[in-house]
């Protein structure tokens, strides 16, 4: 009986990836994904398909759109509300022998302004008894970048990532990875819509006025993370993930998140998580330049302002029982929700009245935004 | 580049590693790891809800790279 239960385990780990390393679950996935906040509205599907070939092959294929009906900040600002959609095609496979995996990826997005390609490579060995995993990948991606006003402009950009992550089973409840990853962007890098605001007298009550952003040719950037999951006394899990951040431009950032999943019976997974981010200015971020043509390069896109996050998210998740489905072996219903809040320590809300606040003088803009995942699993 | 918590991180990685060609056997047996099998201890658990929640990152923060996430240009700068 003790042999037929250690057999059990041993098939269990096996199915489940710790056992080295197996192909993925071969399963659909079918989610809508919701993005809601200050004045941007962006939603729609993203379709998951995994199959298996064989003992060695897996392939995927992801369709994934995003409906975008903005009027954020910026398009206030200096521009019109305005409504897109973003396409994007992933394939990728997956060959497996012995303890080595080799991927290979594929994607592609497409919207009316912007087309990106994307290839990636990535190798995955597993050995010391397969408690270790190192994996290394590279990515490459070659983007077309548009302007809707203007059909002459047409820019290129170049992005290239290499990383490396190292996974480490310590002891039977606790799992660690630590991850590097550097990257490199050479060509059109700023949003050609947006613009920077610096003082100008002559503008009647304002007095700014708006010029095009203009940024450098390149950036160069690394990332070290570290993350770990402990099972609890209990059938319940802690995650905690750091990262820290740093690049060309003079942008230093952190981030941390913890995490608590908790089943309850067979069918029910709750989870509960918070996440807070911090980032520093570009060199070349202002939110009000002195004047005209104040600098060689020039920004003032929020996201590269100093500024901090947090957000808040709950999840649950249920198995159907099985069978309740035909042709799948495990269903699952999962309903996720994040709440972000993030406060710009140097980016201005210039929606306000120039004749109650002096430029530079304007309140800090606030965001807040709800994140939705619902998503529908089937194994098969 | 300004990272202080970098060189740790890589000695930390060496250590591992150094330490796993020591002949150190395998500490945790395959009959072991009935917790670390369990489904709520995998880094990703559902792909498409965690590479959706990745971009929306991407997309408004600086930061980008070593986040268990597959790399890539997402087309949203």
């Amino acid at each position: 009986m003790a042999a037929i239960r250690f057999l059990g385990l041993l098939m269990l780990c096996c199915s489940l990836g710790v056992q080295g390393n197996v192909l993925p679950d071969e399963r659909i996935d079918i989610m809508y994904h919701g993005y809601d906040g200050g004045g941007a509205s962006i939603d729609g599907p993203s379709i998951l398909v995994r199959k298996n070939l064989g003992n060695s092959f897996s392939i995927a294929a992801n369709y994934y759109v995003d409906m975008v009906s903005s009027a954020s900040i910026d398009v206030e600002a200096t521009a019109s509300p305005y409504s897109e959609e973003r396409t994007e095609y992933s394939f990728s496979t997956q060959y497996l022998h012995d303890r080595t995996s080799i991927n290979l990826g594929y994607t592609k997005s497409t919207e009316n302004d912007y087309d990106a390609t994307n290839y990636s490579f990535g190798v995955s060995q597993t050995f010391f008894g397969d408690l270790s995993t190192l994996s290394m990948g590279v990515s490459y991606g070659d983007d077309l970048v548009g302007q809707n006003t203007d059909p002459a402009f047409e820019e290129e950009l170049q992005r290239r990532r290499y990383n490396i992550s190292f996974t480490q089973i310590l002891t039977r409840s606790l799992i660690a990875a630590i991850s590097y990853e550097t990257a490199s962007d050479e060509g059109f890098l700023n949003n050609p819509y947006r613009s920077v605001r610096y003082l100008d007298p002559t503008n009647g009550s304002y007095s700014y006025s708006y010029q095009k952003e203009i940024y450098p040719g390149t950036r160069n950037s690394d990332a070290a993370g570290l993350r770990a999951i402990y099972y609890l006394p209990y059938r319940a899990a802690i995650r905690a993930d750091y990262r820290r951040y740093s690049d060309s431009w003079g942008i230093e950032a952190s981030n941390y998140e913890l995490r608590y999943t908790h089943p309850y019976s067979d069918q029910w997974l709750f989870e509960a998580k918070f996440r807070h981010y911090e980032q520093t200015a570009a060199n070349f971020y202002s939110d009000l330049f002195p004047y005209r043509d104040a600098q060689n390069f020039m920004a003032r896109d929020k996201e590269l302002s100093p500024f901090n996050s947090n957000t808040l998210g709950l999840g649950v998740s249920y198995t159907l029982a099985p069978g309740s489905i035909p042709f799948f072996e495990k269903t699952t219903i999962n309903l996720y929700w994040d709440r972000m809040r993030f406060d710009y320590e140097d980016f201005r809300d210039v929606r306000v009245s120039p004749n109650d606040y002096a430029p530079g003088q304007e309140p800090l803009y606030k965001l807040t935004a709800d994140v939705v995942r619902l998503y529908f699993s089937f194994w098969y | 580049m300004k990272l202080p918590g970098l060189r740790a991180l890589l000695l930390l990685s060496l250590i591992t590693v150094m330490t796993g060609c020591a002949r150190i056997e395998p500490w945790v047996k395959p009959y072991e790891r009935e917790n670390i099998a369990d489904p709520i201890m995998s880094f990703e658990r559902d792909p498409v809800a965690d590479s959706y929640l990745h971009h929306v990152y991407d997309a408004r923060e600086a930061a980008r790279g070593a986040d268990g996430a597959s790399g890539g240009g997402c087309g949203c700068n």
